[in-house]
């Protein structure tokens, strides 16, 4: 038998197309942050006020809390069950470096928990009178926030995932990194609403992704080594 | 008789030994597991580590392939410390955890699939003639929670014909194996140090293997007076 070493290519699309495998197999995992996020959508009008006016207002705030509260209770998904039944081992003792192995988790995590959420919120935002003229604004938000969340959650994940009961120790380790881009999120948007130039706004979003996407698998590897340790 | 046998092999083998650990300590919640540990693996070689329970077996293994870096003492891969060598000491070491790393939402292939492609390109043909000589024929495409936990030990074991690394390093790898995998197992071993390579086991079984070596932990555990 020939003993070609994998390359590093081969080494992330398979941990990639395994960990969207998985997420197709565990459908609850798949639904639940999305369901999340739509339930608490709509328990806004019920609880604050239907009124038009005062939705169209709120609307930008209420889709972008709850896209980062559902990507929250999607993190643990990331490396759980894989810290549980040993696999985390395997990818780090694997000759590749565990940041892109990690980032190729992240990106699949990214494409069954955030994308979704994109997807749909177009949907949500004219259920709450979202103002016109802005969706574009809100999707481009999303598209480039969302996969800032979970990258940051990651980070969360990692350092909590040897332990017995996390509680909500995520939620405080990750929701502080988390804020800059839901005010970034929310100000982009109503800021454009207000005839500001989008670009600005959309470059400081866009710089907020790229840190994470090269800083935070670096942080989330190091963060492993350490739980499982 | 076992230890002199291998005792010879050790010196009518290389003379850099694949691994070599020297002083090691390890401290764990302020119990000392183990200090002054030193031993020495070369090719051909199978060490079985002993050791009552929370002696600190399975720690050692995980020092010894790198999951655990809360130790002192120096180890050495081929001559090199381990630090500065671990892609190469990667490439030539296998471990098979207590946990097998065996998702159960996935089949037997599709685990192997992964765990292969992290270490070299691997067919799926490969796989199966693996899967069929680990006894899981027809068992290729079942999802794994359908499965046993010696089936499951069964796919892990897999991964130890598919690899091509030097060093096995196997933690309990015969708790949930039925007789035949059992033995199947140790003839595994027996055919990967007749080729040369090294296995580093532990176990509470009786290992029917040629050329065993043994290294029993938990002796030095209570305090006592180093003479050197």
């Amino acid at each position: 038998m020939s003993a070609v070493r994998s390359t590093l290519v081969g080494a992330v699309l398979a941990t990639l197309r395994r960990d969207l495998l998985i997420a197709y197999r565990r459908k609850n995992d798949l639904l639940n942050p999305f369901m999340f996020f739509v339930l608490v959508a709509t328990l806004f009008p019920i609880g604050v006020s239907p009124e038009p006016e005062m939705l169209g207002e709120i609307s930008a705030g209420v889709l972008w809390i709850s896209a980062l509260l559902a990507s929250l209770l999607a993190m643990d998904n990331l490396f759980r069950a894989d810290f549980e039944d040993g696999s985390l081992e395997l990818l780090m003792l694997s000759r590749h470096p565990l940041y892109f192995l990690v980032l190729a988790k992240n990106v699949a995590h990214w494409l069954v928990s955030g994308l979704p959420i994109v997807l749909v919120s177009p949907l949500i935002a004219y259920m709450l009178n979202f103002p016109e003229g802005a969706y574009s604004t809100l999707v481009l938000t999303l598209l480039l926030g969302t996969p800032v969340l979970s990258l940051l959650g990651s980070i969360g994940v990692a350092l909590t995932v040897g332990l017995g009961s996390r509680g909500l120790i995520l939620a405080v380790i990750t929701l502080p990194m988390s804020v800059p881009v839901l005010i970034a999120g929310t100000l982009t948007v109503s800021q454009t609403l207000e005839g500001a130039s989008l670009s600005g706004y959309l470059a400081i979003m866009g710089a907020m992704l790229v840190a994470s996407f090269t800083l935070a698998p670096l942080a989330s590897a190091a963060a492993l080594r350490v739980s499982v340790n | 008789m076992d230890k002199h046998t291998s005792e010879k092999k050790v010196q009518a083998g290389m003379l850099v030994p694949l691994l070599a650990v020297d002083d090691l300590f390890c401290e764990r919640d302020e119990r000392v597991l183990f200090q002054n540990l030193s031993f020495r693996l070369t090719g051909g070689q199978v060490l079985q580590i002993k050791g009552g329970n929370g002696s600190g077996k399975t720690t050692l293994l995980r020092i010894l392939c790198g999951l655990n870096d809360n130790y002192q003492g120096l180890i050495r891969w081929r001559g090199e410390l381990l630090a500065n060598c671990v892609e190469e000491f990667r490439d030539e070491m296998l471990y098979l955890g207590h946990r097998v790393g065996v998702s159960k939402v996935l089949t037997p292939r599709e685990n192997l699939l992964w765990s292969g492609h992290l270490r070299r390109q691997i067919s799926a043909d490969e796989i199966d003639v693996a899967l069929a000589k680990v006894g899981l024929q027809g068992f290729e495409d079942s999802q794994c929670f359908t499965l046993s936990a010696g089936q499951h030990q069964r796919v892990s074991l897999a991964r130890l014909l598919l690899s091509k690394a030097r060093l096995w390093v196997l933690d309990e790898p015969f708790t949930t194996l039925d007789v035949r995998g059992v033995a199947f197992l140790e003839n595994l071993i027996g055919q990967h140090s007749d080729r040369g390579g090294s296995v580093l086991v532990t176990t509470h079984h009786a290992m029917a293997v040629e050329g065993l070596t043994e290294l029993t932990l938990g002796e030095d555990r209570k305090p006592r007076v180093s003479l050197s």
